[in-house]
Parts: structure tokens; C-alpha cells; sequence
């Protein structure tokens, strides 16, 4: 406990929260509308970094998650428009079943193979969106009834929030008695087996947990937007976004997770003036940032100050 | 607590198919409660297996394995685990982010998906056990920071705090000084006064004797000997395992080879291997045309010497090739500088017919050149002619070994490295391949460098013997020397100090 304090980790993201809640007094709604769609994204890092960071599995289709969660509340809330909370629960919880039917048999698999499962969910996903596109809209998308909120302060605040509750379970579960298994699970497994540990029940809790906050976040997204899309929740270049944010931000962080995606969608938003460029200049950063600091954002900066303590 | 009858641990019958390789054959021991058994047998002998068997990380074919009369075989690890048996493993693993503390700790955490947190006791007792391995100095350190001793003793506190009833422990003493082993043998006596069933896995008796109750050597998968150790040592099958029996020795035309310059000179050279000091200011030289062995026994430092030489490894001093510095060259322009290393783990390509394997070892020679050495090298090794469209994978061992042999010879090497060519391999395939080294000999005027821990397959083909023990060259001589002044005390490796003899040459 003690420890968790001093870390300079909780401090950084405590104050970074504190100025995030000033921002919708002196920002734009347009601005506000940018990060609030940031932070339903960091929401989806954290969740992947959790799996890959921790569990050391690669998990190429947090889309398909994700998509699960989104969809599963659009449909809901356009065929019988239950309360949203309702839809959003709903989106978590197939989410999470999609996840374990996928993990299931995924995890049986060594090296790569899980990550070509986990990538070819996501296909499987979308050419379904496209075969029943009476009720899911197909390739168009569907348009959702219901809306968070009207006024972008509102959506913020809720996004907000819920990146905090988010990040405190998630960043709690990393630094407990849990995560320091997950972590031996993913770095160790034949040792961490020898430790008397069940990796395989370690790694499949760890993408259950994953599944339910990327398909919450998910659905929030969507009555967040107003609309439910492949390319908006379910394509492969959403997942590649997360995946590059989690590593950029910095792996087994948690944290920097949200850091990377803030990045990420925010340059993404700033630079469209360059009209077509602005794709080639955002991935060239995160190029840039992933060979040279492999560590990611804030790994890189609790590694300086780990040494500087050592 | 079992009673007197049933042993703590007690293995029967264990068999391990890998594909075609019977790794183990039929192994059976006890194990009593307070006893420490030491498994031994060279590289590949399948000692290891049978270790991971035991531990469940490979599951057996057939046999038992029972803990106090439970059966276990087949079981998965974590089950294992929770039964009572401990591994220590040679090589640590540590996490990334935490402190030697927090990785004790983590060996006392219930496997839990609940607990979020420890039990209070758990920070205290991770304390007490980190003082006991003499880790407490350190224990709020990143195991990155820490000497290599340090991170075995890491290791050792993650078994005492499993607190089980049979501990498996890889190689105890492997890269450790000598004050380092006697701590270590401390805290394994500290094993055996608790109670515990202890199996200890090593290359070689000697440095487990003072240790053990018992030994079980094995060779090729089989249960060769048992007993305590100085009968192990004594016992002829065992001396042949390690020695190769008789030894034989045939001299060479000697002035011949003597002239000629060396081609090879590697001085003062050191390789470390993050703390473990591997190779300790090896000087030695190989002339043009020259057959030259290094003997020692596993662990001795053979294959680092090679990988050194081979550009495979960094390393602190000089080697040079045909008067060129090889310092900063990389793997493949050090094998195009004409030194080819044909590696103890054989390294061929599995799936690739034996034709495709050679065609790939020649696919830098001129077109013109590549026929005619495939025909030497099928009148070298006839055996590959008839297999040449079979996978690599399907081959038995001995004409694996062939064919990576004859995959270098492809490349045309000045220095051709062989490290450790029979091992794993039974006794007759040893004497064929021993036939057609004699006949590459009179073939060609190529230079060898030979590794070997099997002294009747490394000496009669030698011009020059080096000993290699405990990462020093030791002993330097030809061979009909090496017969007379290190045959018998070779196994034991007792060459104290005093009596090593540094020739700079005859």
C-alpha cells in the first residue's frame, strides 16, 4: 500500500485527471467532443494492455470485442429500446461470453496461433455485421435511437468517469496479488506452473476482464456517436489503433495506455488539415516512438526514474 | 508424514518418446524423505526429461510417478506444484518490473482469482526466507542489478517458499565459484535436515559427491549405474559413458603438421554470459592442417569457446583467423572467412530433404564447384547418398550427424569446428562415425577442431589435445601424453594447480 503512494505513477495520473476535469470550462465542444471519444479508446488500451502487457498473449481482435459490445447494445436499444444502462450491461456481458467462447479453445494454442484466432474473430464478426445487414445495417452501419447526451459537456463528463473508474480497476488489478501472477503467467509460464499456478485459469480471467470492459466501453461509444459502424468499432484499423496506443503508451503500464490513445486520436483530429498526410504522420510517430523507446511513453520515464532510485 | 515403507518419492518405469527418440527409458528410483539423490549423465543422456517428467512440464509415455504413494503422472504442473514438489531451475526467468522481495512473494500467493491481496504473514515470511538464502541485503533490488549467484539464491527462496516435499534442483553448481557452491550445498543440506526428498540433476558425480546419499548415472535414456557416489565413479560402464573406455591413441606423421603456421589463434580470450563467467583467459592455436581436440566434460565451456571463435559470442580478448582480427565480425562473415562450425545441437533444417540441407550448405560455391564436392562428400558419407530425398527429421541421430558434418563440409571450410559430434549418439554409429572422420583426414589436408567429452572418440584422430575444465584450458599435450598423464584422473577432473603442466608446445 505504502508503496502504491510513493509511486510517482499515481501521483502523475492523479494530477492529470484533476486538469482533465477542468478542461470542458475553457475548451471547445468540438475539442471536448475529440477527447471524448480519446478516452473511450484509452478505455479499450487499457483493457488490451491487461492481455498483452500482463498475460503476455497478443490479442490481434480487441475489435471483436469491442464490436460484440457495441453491437449487442445498438440492436437492443433499436429493436426493443430498453433504459441504456440496460443496453450497455447487455453489451458487456456478450462481450464477455463472445470472449470466453473465443478464448476457450484460443488458448490451447502456443505462440502466434492465438493472435491469428483472436485476428480472424474479428473477420468472422464482420462478414456476419454484412450477412445480417437487415438488422445490424450491414456495411452502412446502424443508426441508434438513444443518446448519452446531447450537450458534448455531458458526453465528456461521462467519458471521463468512466476512463477513471476504468483505470482504478484496472491499474489495482495490475498492482495486486493477481496481476503479479498474470505478470508470472505471461513472462514465465512454465515457471509460474511450477509455482503451483493454473496459468491457463489466470489468462482466461484475464481476457474475461478484458472482454467486459472493452464491450462497456464499447457500447458507451456508440451512444456516445449515435451510430454503430464497422468501420468505426468493428475494422481491423480500430484495433491496430488500439494496439499501437497501448505500445506506444507503454507496455504494462496500464496507464500509459490512455496516454497513447489521447495521443493518437487527439494528432489524428488535429492534423486532418493535412488532408491525406495527416494517417502517414501519425503512424510515423508511432513508428518512431515504438523503435526508439520500446518501452513505450511512460515506460520509458519509470525506467529513468527506477534507475535513478537504484 | 508416510510411514518407513513408502518412500516419499518414488518413480517407476518412466518412458519419454520425442518422435523417434526414446529420451527415456524405463528410469525407476526412490526417493526417501531426508535424502538427497543425484541424478547424473553427459548432455542428452536425458537426465533433464527426466526432471521435467517428474515436475509434469513433460508428460511420461508410460511409468509412475508416485508423491507418498500418490500417483501423479500425467498430471499438469501447477497440480504437481500444489502436491509438494519443488523445482529449482538453472537458468532464472525474473519479471521485469519487480524486486527479489515481490518475486518470493509471489511464490507464497495462493493461486487465486479472488485474493487481491496478500496475507499479512506473506510479506513477513518472504522476509524471513529471503534472509535465509542471504538475499536480505538486496531484496528491494531489481534482479537485473544482481550477480548471477544472487539470482540462483532468488531462485532457491521461490522453492523454500513453496515449502515442498520434493525438490528438484537443475545443475546446483553450474557458473558459481567455489564459495558460492558451498553456500549453495548449505542450503540443500538445510533441504535434507528438513526432511525434504532431494534429486539433483548434473553433468558429472564430482561435483556433487560430498552432497549426495546416493547416485543414479544414466546414458542414452538408460538407467546405467547406481549406488553411492565413489561406487558411480568406480563403475566400468560409467567410466566408459564419460571416457570411452580404453583409450587409443594414433600418431601421425609428426613433423608433418608441426611446420606449418598457425591458422588459428585465439589469446586470452573471456566470455561472460550475464554474470556466469563462462570462459576464463583461454589462450590456444590451431596450426594449418592440423587436427586439434579440446576435451572436457559438459559445462567445461566448449561450445562458448566455439561460439567465440564462430562470431556468435561477444568476448574480451584476441582471436584471429589466417592472421585477420575477428573481433567485431559477425556469425555469417566469419563462415565466409572459411571458419564453419558444425554445432553441437546439429542445427538442420527439419523439413528440408537431406539433397536440399547440402544444396543449402553449397549455395555460395560456383555452380561448377557444387557437383563435385557433392560427390566427395557421398563417397565420405554413403549412408546420405541413398537418403538424399528423405527430411532431415526422419533421419536416425548417428545420420543426422552425418549430414550436418557433410553440410559444412559443403561450404568448403579452412577450419572446420565440430563441437560435441557424438553426443546422444549409441556406440556404434560412434565407430562409423570415427571411420569417416579417418577418411576425411586422409582425403583432404583440412584443419579440425574438435570438441569432445568422449576422450576415445576425441583422442585417435588428434595431433594436439587441449583440456578444457571450468571455463581454463588446463592441460595441453598430444595425445599419447594425455594417455599417460590425464587418463585415469579424467572423470574425477581432479588436475590440481600444482600439476597442470602449460606447455607452449613440444
Amino acid at each position: 500500500m505504502t508503496n502504491l503512494l510513493r509511486s510517482p505513477v499515481l501521483w502523475a495520473a492523479l494530477l492529470l485527471a484533476a486538469v482533465a476535469s477542468t478542461l470542458p470550462w475553457w475548451l471547445s465542444g468540438y475539442v471536448l467532443g475529440v477527447l471524448t471519444v480519446a478516452y473511450y479508446f484509452g478505455v479499450f488500451s487499457m483493457a488490451w494492455d491487461l492481455l498483452f502487457g500482463f498475460a503476455g498473449e497478443v490479442n490481434f481482435g480487441p475489435t471483436f470485442l469491442i464490436g460484440l459490445g457495441a453491437y449487442t447494445a445498438a440492436i437492443l436499444d433499436a429493436k426493443w429500446g430498453p433504459p441504456i444502462p440496460v443496453c450497455i450491461i447487455a453489451g458487456g456481458l456478450v462481450a464477455l461470453i463472445g470472449g470466453l467462447l473465443l478464448a476457450l479453445p484460443a488458448l490451447r494454442l502456443r505462440g502466434p496461433y492465438f493472435g491469428l484466432v483472436t485476428l480472424v474473430a474479428v473477420l468472422l464478426l464482420q462478414n456476419c455485421i454484412v450477412i445480417f445487414a437487415g438488422v445490424t445495417g450491414g456495411e452502412i452501419g446502424m443508426t441508434v435511437p438513444d443518446v448519452l447526451s446531447v450537450r458534448a459537456e455531458d458526453n465528456y463528463w461521462y467519458a471521463l468517469a468512466f476512463l477513471i473508474v476504468c483505470a482504478i480497476i484496472l491499474f489495482g488489478l495490475s498492482r495486486s496479488a493477481i496481476g503479479l501472477i498474470l505478470q508470472a503467467s505471461g513472462q514465465d509460464a512454465v515457471g509460474a506452473q511450477a509455482l503451483g499456478f493454473n496459468v491457463t485459469k489466470h489468462k482466461l480471467a484475464a481476457f474475461c476482464i478484458s472482454a467486459v470492459f472493452s464491450g462497456v466501453a464499447g457500447a458507451m461509444l456508440i451512444f456516445y456517436q449515435g451510430t454503430a459502424s464497422v468501420s468505426t468499432v468493428v475494422d481491423l484499423g480500430v484495433g491496430v489503433q488500439i494496439i499501437i496506443a497501448a505500445v506506444l503508451g507503454g507496455r504494462r503500464t496500464i496507464l500509459g495506455a490512455v496516454l497513447g490513445s489521447v495521443f493518437l486520436i487527439v494528432a489524428g483530429e488535429f492534423l486532418r488539415p493535412l488532408g491525406q498526410i495527416n494517417t502517414f504522420v501519425v503512424a510515423a510517430v508511432a513508428l518512431a516512438v515504438i523503435l526508439f523507446f520500446p518501452d513505450g511513453l511512460l515506460g520509458n520515464l519509470l525506467r529513468v526514474t527506477a534507475r535513478e532510485r537504484e | 508424514m508416510s510411514g518407513t515403507d513408502t518412500p516419499r518419492l518414488q518413480v517407476r518405469g518412466l518412458t519419454k518418446r520425442f518422435g523417434g527418440l526414446l529420451a527415456v527409458k524405463g528410469i525407476g528410483f526412490d526417493i526417501q524423505a531426508g535424502e538427497i539423490l543425484g541424478l547424473i549423465g553427459p548432455n542428452g543422456s536425458g537426465k533433464s526429461t527426466v526432471m521435467k517428467l517428474i515436475m509434469g512440464i513433460e508428460r511420461p509415455n508410460a511409468g509412475s510417478v508416485k508423491l507418498d504413494g500418490v500417483e501423479m503422472a500425467g498430471w499438469a504442473p501447477h497440480r504437481i506444484a500444489r502436491a509438494g514438489v519443488g523445482i529449482v531451475f538453472q537458468h532464472s526467468r525474473p519479471l521485469h518490473r519487480q524486486t527479489v522481495l515481490e518475486h518470493i512473494k509471489l511464490a507464497l500467493l495462493p493461486d487465486s482469482l479472488i485474493k487481491l491481496f496478500a496475507d499479512p504473514h506473506v510479506e513477513r515470511r518472504a522476509r524471513e526466507i529471503a534472509e535465509r538464502v542471504e538475499l536480505g541485503a538486496v531484496m528491494h533490488r531489481h534482479p537485473s542489478s544482481l550477480p548471477f549467484a544472487d539470482l540462483r539464491r532468488m531462485e532457491m527462496a521461490k522453492a523454500i517458499a513453496r515449502d515442498p516435499k520434493v525438490v528438484l534442483v537443475d545443475e546446483p553448481f553450474a557458473g558459481l565459484n567455489a564459495a558460492e557452491s558451498e553456500s549453495f550445498a548449505a542450503l540443500i543440506r538445510g533441504f535434507r535436515a528438513e526432511g525434504r526428498a532431494v534429486l539433483l540433476v548434473d553433468h558429472n558425480v564430482k561435483s556433487l559427491a560430498a552432497l549426495v546419499d546416493r547416485v543414479l548415472a544414466m546414458y542414452l535414456g538408460e538407467h546405467v549405474a547406481e549406488g553411492t557416489a565413489e561406487e558411480v565413479m568406480q563403475d566400468e560402464t560409467v567410466r566408459r559413458v564419460y571416457i570411452g573406455g580404453k583409450i587409443e591413441t594414433r600418431e601421425r606423421p609428426p613433423d608433418e603438421a608441426r611446420s606449418k603456421v598457425s591458422i588459428l589463434e585465439v589469446q586470452d580470450l573471456s566470455v561472460f554470459y550475464g554474470k556466469a563467467r563462462a570462459l576464463d583467459t583461454v589462450s590456444m592455436h590451431v596450426r594449418e592442417g592440423e587436427f586439434v581436440s579440446v576435451v572436457g566434460l559438459n559445462g567445461a565451456g566448449k561450445t562458448t569457446l566455439f561460439n567465440a571463435i564462430s562470431g556468435l559470442l561477444p568476448y574480451q580478448g584476441r582471436i584471429r583467423f589466417g592472421g585477420r582480427d575477428l573481433n567485431g565480425m559477425t556469425g555469417a562473415a566469419v563462415a565466409r572467412a572459411g571458419i564453419v562450425q558444425c554445432p553441437e545441437t546439429r542445427e538442420l533444417f527439419g523439413d528440408m530433404t537431406v539433397r536440399e540441407n547440402l544444396d543449402l550448405g553449397g549455395y555460395h560455391l560456383p555452380s561448377g564447384a557444387r557437383l563435385p564436392q557433392l560427390t566427395w562428400l557421398f563417397e565420405l558419407f554413403p549412408i546420405l547418398k541413398s537418403r538424399q530425398g528423405q527430411t532431415a527429421r526422419t533421419l536416425s541421430g548417428g545420420e543426422q550427424q552425418m549430414l550436418a558434418i557433410a553440410r559444412a563440409l559443403m561450404m568448403q571450410p579452412k577450419l572446420l569446428v565440430l563441437d560435441e559430434p557424438t553426443l546422444g549418439l549409441a556406440p556404434v554409429i560412434l565407430e562409423q562415425l570415427s571411420k569417416a572422420l579417418e577418411r576425411l583426414q586422409q582425403t583432404t589436408p583440412i584443419t579440425v577442431l574438435l570438441g569432445e567429452q568422449n576422450v576415445t572418440f576425441a583422442l585417435p584422430h588428434a595431433d594436439r589435445v587441449y583440456v578444457l575444465e571450468h571455463a581454463r584450458i588446463v592441460w595441453e599435450g598430444n595425445p599419447a601424453r594425455f594417455a599417460k598423464e590425464m587418463g585415469r584422473g579424467y572423470l574425477e577432473a581432479e588436475v590440481a594447480d600444482g600439476t597442470s603442466v602449460h606447455p607452449g608446445s613440444e
